[in-house]
């Protein structure tokens, strides 16, 4: 069994509105092992990305700390965070407006290398960036060219490399393929998992694209206004979906296959608002099969099947009672 | 196959061609296209990005912006009426010689056959169209109410009153309560947003709903949730629909028939059936080897190598050949024409003969 590289305890992250507190991440605990890929999928505004962001310290927790090999980095100073900062990185979700339109290819590169100061001299780092432009499929030629003359699977080659170029161990890559079509989709997610082995990385992989995840993920963790319903290992989790939202969104997958179609389950209504929910399952609006004891407090994540967590008073056991 | 009883597809459209010149260099978008839809039916226009999708759906409503848009070629007919027509003859060297003269650059190879407001009365009335973006397509200040009974107004001579009351009617019918046709766009969410602008382009009840993209901006379970609801009304009012979409997952949920779009030209087109479970096409395959196989997680993606050609750059072969891995000599020297396996299902590559297409050639 390998290492545990990410544990994340009862991470928080609540937003300050007009109205109240945005519970945009609302204690979520999960570890990632050395290596592996979780993936992370819900609808818009489940606070997906914002984990993302929270797990990286690109915001400032609410409440709950973030063990990075073994460090609890919620704590550190900004001079010492600044140093983690090489080993965690992300790859943004839209290739279009992450990149500086007025730096070329290479000196979007270089730029990590520069303020990290990993190679001393032009020379090194000419060599460096040509290293990474190779690793991850971009031309020599491309070496001078500005982003906007590159399509967007290149430009999303771009942000890869950047992630890349300070030898990180984990990344958060949020959305990295959901605004790229399919025959550019596959040619990254290939890349992202050849990548993976060679380097040994370790991912969160956000995304909303439910086949992308099952792809791509060693375990799935599904969110729900801030919190998390379902998590199991990818393939527990598409053959024996536990909770009722999970089957719904599994169920919606437009299959591009004229057998072995699913049953739809579609639901009523939509998202409720994440601003104080009141302390009833924050799927009941919306659920089939919610009773009275849904509506009276807030289930809690529980073991079903070893690996396989659900947050449900119905189905996850009677040991959901909070 | 010819019969004069039957009755004439809903849409129809034939050899399209569609430019868009700016000062350095003009972009071929729609090279040739072929399309026809049955009444009643749903046809699929899959392909990626710059293939032509939109810019095909946007020549039928007449709705392509001229300069720099120009439709050089091709007849449109709508429920067996001429929209657009070709120039011939005599007719097209006259204004063909008089190209790029600054008095005619508005002149068109093709030549629309209804006068603008007749086109006008044809969009919402014959045909209209559901576009891709909901957040961006509804008017921030007028509410909701008011935005789908300007189109039953423009159309029908009947009382504002009357008309918000029909608004109101048609926001019931897509799945919103009638109360909340007096709030403003940004009161609802997306897939709400969505309904409301599908909701305007059925107000009065069109022949043909051209749809580019409508679930692409949704969650998957609102997606399902438009869709389901799509088909509903679909089958409640026999309407025909052109659905542009990237996602083969979307065409079988909803389509009878598929169209597959490649650089502004049709490459395959079939029933469900004969483009999902006979694949003919490289590009076809191609797409259905990139998708993530929901069966089995190990399986790597095959991606379809290289990217979609230079639209600037006009063809002489097949345009894939530069990404295909059957691409041979005469792939690059001429274009392929359409072979048939059946009546319906045709394919425009030069792997196939009528000799070897009933076996399934050489894929």
């Amino acid at each position: 069994m390998s290492q545990t590289l990410m544990d994340v305890r009862h991470l928080k992250k609540y937003f300050k509105s007009g109205k109240g507190f945005v519970h945009a991440v609302d204690d979520v605990s999960f570890t990632i092992e050395e290596g592996r890929t979780l993936g992370v999928v819900g609808e818009s505004g489940c606070g997906k990305s914002t984990l993302g962001r929270t797990v990286l310290r690109l915001e400032e927790a609410t409440d709950g700390s973030v063990l990075f090999a073994g460090e609890d980095i919620s704590r550190f100073s900004r001079q010492k965070m600044w140093e983690m900062r090489r080993s965690m990185q992300m790859i943004f979700q839209d290739p279009f407006s992450s990149l500086n339109p007025r730096m070329t290819v290479s000196e979007a590169i270089e730029d990590p290398l520069v303020l990290y100061k990993i190679c001393p001299d032009r020379a090194s780092r000419q060599k460096r960036i040509e290293e990474l432009m190779e690793t991850v499929g971009l031309a020599k030629r491309l070496y001078n060219t500005y982003p906007h003359e590159l399509d967007g699977g290149r430009r999303q080659r771009i942000g890869i490399a950047r992630a890349l170029a300070l030898n990180p161990k984990f990344i958060v890559c949020d959305e990295p393929v959901s605004a790229l079509d399919v025959s550019i989709q596959a040619q990254i997610l290939n890349l992202l998992q050849d990548l993976q082995k060679e380097l040994n990385l370790t991912y969160m992989f956000i995304t909303h694209d439910l086949s992308v995840v099952y792809h791509i993920s060693d375990e799935i963790m599904v969110m729900y206004l801030g919190q998390v319903v379902e998590k199991a290992p990818s393939e527990v989790l598409f053959s024996n979906p536990v909770h009722p939202y999970t089957k719904a969104l599994l169920s919606a997958i437009p299959v591009p296959s004229l057998h072995n179609r699913r049953q739809r389950v579609i639901m009523k209504g939509e998202i409720t608002s994440p601003i104080d929910p009141p302390a009833e399952c924050r799927f009941a609006k919306r659920c089939e099969f919610a009773t009275d004891r849904c509506r009276s407090g807030e289930p809690r994540l529980t073991e079903v099947e070893p690996g396989h967590f659900v947050s449900c008073f119905e189905f996850g056991g009677d040991f959901g009672t909070a | 196959m010819e019969n004069i009883d039957r009755t004439p597809p809903a849409l129809e459209i034939e050899d399209l061609f569609v430019e868009f010149r700016g000062r350095n260099s003009t972009v071929y978008a729609v090279n040739g296209l072929n399309l026809k839809i049955e009444k009643g039916q749903t046809l699929g226009l899959v392909g990626e990005t710059g293939a032509g999708k939109t810019t095909t759906g946007l020549a039928v409503l007449g709705l392509i912006a001229s300069p720099p848009g120009v439709v050089t070629q091709g007849n449109i007919r709508l429920g067996g009426r001429d929209i657009l027509k070709s120039l011939e003859g005599e007719e097209r060297e006259r204004l063909g010689t008089l190209w790029g003269k600054k008095k005619y650059r508005h002149v068109y190879g093709s030549r629309f056959c209804v006068s603008e407001g007749e086109l006008q009365k044809m969009r919402g009335e014959k045909v209209s169209m559901i576009f891709q973006d909901p957040m961006t397509s509804l008017n921030p200040v007028i509410t909701v109410e008011k935005q789908i009974a300007e189109v039953i107004e423009k159309h029908s001579k009947i009382s504002h009153a009357d008309a918000i009351g029909k608004a109101r009617d048609m926001l019931e019918t897509v799945g919103i309560p009638r109360n909340r046709g007096s709030e403003y766009p940004h009161q609802f969410s997306g897939g709400m947003k969505q309904r409301v602008v599908i909701a305007i382009a059925l107000a009065c009840s069109p022949d043909l709903l051209i749809a580019d993209e409508p679930t692409t901006a949704l969650d998957v379970t609102i997606q399902a949730q438009v869709l389901d609801m799509m088909k509903k009304l679909k089958e409640k009012n026999h309407t025909s629909m052109l659905m542009i979409t990237h996602d083969l997952g979307i065409v079988a949920e909803i389509c009878d028939c598929v169209s597959v779009i490649y650089a502004g030209r049709i490459v395959e087109h079939g029933t469900l059936e004969d483009v999902f479970d006979h694949t003919l096409h490289p590009y076809t395959k191609g797409l259905f080897d990139s998708l993530p196989d929901l069966e089995n997680r190990d399986t790597r993606l095959k991606p379809i190598r290289g990217l979609m050609p230079d639209p600037s750059i006009r063809y002489e072969g097949c345009p894939f050949a530069d990404r295909c891995d059957y691409a041979s000599d005469i792939c690059r020297k001429e274009p392929p024409r359409e072979v048939h396996r059946t009546d319906e299902h045709v394919v425009a590559c030069h792997l196939y003969n009528e000799d070897n297409i009933a076996e399934g050639g050489a894929l």
